[in-house]
């Protein structure tokens, strides 16, 4: 399934794309955006289906409240912005007009993370993954490349309901073949091993993998489980994958409150309690700086994380 | 266009029958629940009252009858006038009134702010406010795109107005014409903290709609004829001129009872029994 991750691609534009081939197929499919249609490429399908598309300007609030009304009529509403305006700006409208009502929203919310780069803090959504997942009904998704962005857009418009959708700003290696790839919305080992487990999503799939060949070196066996769909959360994976290696390493681009690194912590301590390491931002905001510089800064790169599986290992009660 | 008749005296008579009915009902909605909003359900109730009775096409088949897709829709923006919203559609035969009095208990269909997942008839979530004008828009957008005739009707409280997100969707109306949009102010003058002129003014209010492109009428929210009226006047409006439109009706909140009415402390408290029973004389007197 796994590819030699030579061939870089963006997942803005596989969403982009992929939203034009779900609008020839389905004419219930509509779009929002709020003036952002070309970073989030969106205006693909603007330029698709003018009568579908819907420019809320600079209003993510109004935006969100619109696309529940034209779900609620029974469209299949897709709504884009950053990831920080479509979290944090429009949270409420989110609980209250969309998680609430269950409705057929989906929002797919580009340039999450430190990965944002320059712009800063003000755009580093590394709050979003926590404060989506803590809303009833609404189910959060981060593609790690194209080929899974692709099938995320797609099984979000054929699955009823609300979704949060995370897509990263940089182009990032296919890691996934595109002819084998299926999406199940469940966690993905995509390495076998037994001496830690290494769970991540998004941009730092392709770092974890990097990181268990380093171990490899070193004569450590890591299992490397992607976990694309951080609510509803597949626990089976993850607890047999820490049964089998006694501890867990979590590495996201978000902040460790709340996030993967929670979510696991939350299912572990509770139902097979073993130590957890968190790799993410600790508790403050991103700054500006190359978006690779800032992977290093934050410590999500393997040569980084390296350490803290092999004293994540050492830490292991045997 | 077409001509707009005038309600008959037997209408009218009805109306104010109704009117009375259903204050006393809300009233002891909220004095059975201990809890709730009486003066912006009796501000807003002749609002809902003449809109279902004798305006909009609806149907309270819920979601089974072929006439459903056609119905007009109204969205309760302003989700603390759920009594009221609840006792019209209970006239309406949504649901049995038997059910009005689980208003706010624990397991209610009848939520303290409407939750459209279970009661028939209620459009929208809404309680937080300011959401609901965008929520109309998209679900005119969607009748648009339907060609359906159907109009949205939304009602909204002037407090209500404070919340920035009523303008951007006051914007977003007028850019996509959103003739089939007829908003309504409740303009009872008066919010949680006081005159909505103290606690932050959003006069000049007329001025405001028409700076954002909407068409503007302004009524007495209590008289029938007026009321009926407009409604029908937006409509026409709406097929002449492209543009959203919206009733701004003066209203007095707690209308009624003489000891609610234009008393900002009214807002959201129950009656104690003694009150409650000489509300129900003073609307009994009336009617």
């Amino acid at each position: 399934m796994l590819t030699d991750n030579k061939t870089v691609s963006s997942l803005r534009q596989a969403y982009g794309e992929t939203l034009v081939q779900l609008g020839e197929e389905n004419k219930n499919i509509v779009v929002l955006d709020a003036d952002l249609a070309c970073s989030t490429q969106t205006i693909r399908f603007q330029k698709a289906f003018p009568e579908r598309f819907f420019n809320m300007g600079v209003a993510e609030q109004d935006g969100v409240c619109t696309a529940a009304g034209l779900a609620y009529s029974g469209r299949i509403a897709f709504f884009s912005t950053f990831a920080v305006f479509a979290s944090g700006r429009a949270w409420d409208q989110v609980r209250c007009s969309v998680a609430h009502p269950n409705l057929n929203v989906k929002i797919v919310a580009t340039h999450g993370g430190v990965t944002v780069g320059e712009d800063g803090a003000s755009h580093q959504a590394l709050e979003d993954i926590s404060i989506m997942r803590s809303l009833p009904n609404m189910r959060v998704i981060i593609p790690a490349d194209s080929v899974e962005t692709r099938a995320v857009i797609r099984y979000v418009a054929e699955t009823k309901g609300p979704f949060y959708v995370r897509l990263t700003r940089p182009n990032m290696p296919e890691i996934f073949d595109a002819k084998e790839y299926k999406f199940e919305p469940k966690a993905r080992v995509l390495v076998e091993g037994k001496d830690v487990t290494i769970a991540t999503y998004g941009e730092t799939v392709i770092e974890a993998l990097k990181c268990a060949e380093m171990l490899k070196e070193k004569g450590v066996s890591a299992e490397v489980i992607n976990v694309p769909v951080i609510k509803p959360f597949d626990e089976k994976t993850i607890i047999e994958s820490a049964k089998k290696t006694g501890a867990v390493l979590t590495v996201e681009n978000h902040s460790i409150i709340g996030g993967l690194g929670s979510t696991v912590c939350e299912t572990l301590s509770e139902k097979m309690p073993l130590p957890v390491k968190r790799i993410g931002v600790r508790d403050e905001f991103g700054q500006s700086g190359e978006y690779t510089l800032l992977m290093e800064k934050y410590g999500l790169v393997a040569e980084k994380f390296i350490n803290e599986a092999l004293e994540l290992i050492r830490s292991k009660k045997y | 266009m077409k001509q707009i008749k005038k309600l008959s005296d037997g209408e009218i008579a009805e109306l104010i029958r109704l009117s009375g009915k259903l204050r006393e009902k809300c009233l002891e909605m909220i004095h059975n629940a201990k809890s709730g909003h009486p003066g912006g359900n009796l501000s807003a109730i002749d609002l809902m009252l003449v809109l279902y009775k004798n305006v909009i096409n609806h149907c309270c088949e819920w979601d089974c009858s072929p006439e459903w897709d056609k119905r007009d829709r109204f969205v309760l923006s302003k989700g603390h006038a759920s009594a009221a919203l609840y006792c019209v559609l209970a006239e309406c035969e949504y649901f049995l009134e038997d059910e009005l009095m689980s208003f706010r208990r624990l397991g209610t269909r009848l939520q303290g702010h409407p939750n459209c997942n279970c009661v028939p008839g209620v459009e929208i979530p809404s309680g937080s406010l300011g959401q609901g004008l965008s929520m109309a828009n998209g679900i005119a957008l969607s009748l648009r795109l339907d060609k359906s005739n159907a109009k949205v009707f939304v009602m909204l409280g002037d407090g209500e107005l404070q919340e920035g997100q009523v303008w951007e969707a006051a914007m977003s109306a007028a850019h996509y014409k959103l003739n089939n949009v007829i908003a309504i102010v409740d303009r009872n003058r008066l919010q949680i903290d006081g005159c909505t002129e103290d606690v932050k003014a959003i006069e000049p209010l007329a001025d405001k709609w028409r700076a954002f492109g909407w068409e503007v009428l302004e009524i007495n929210g209590h008289d029938f004829q007026q009321i009926y009226t407009a409604y029908n006047e937006a409509i026409n409006l709406g097929e002449a001129t492209s543009r959203p439109i919206v009733i701004i009706a003066n209203t007095i909140k707690g209308k009624g009872v003489s000891f609610m009415e234009n008393n900002a402390g009214w807002h959201g408290k129950a009656t104690k029994q003694e009150e409650f029973i000489k509300a129900v004389e003073e609307l009994r007197g009336k009617c």
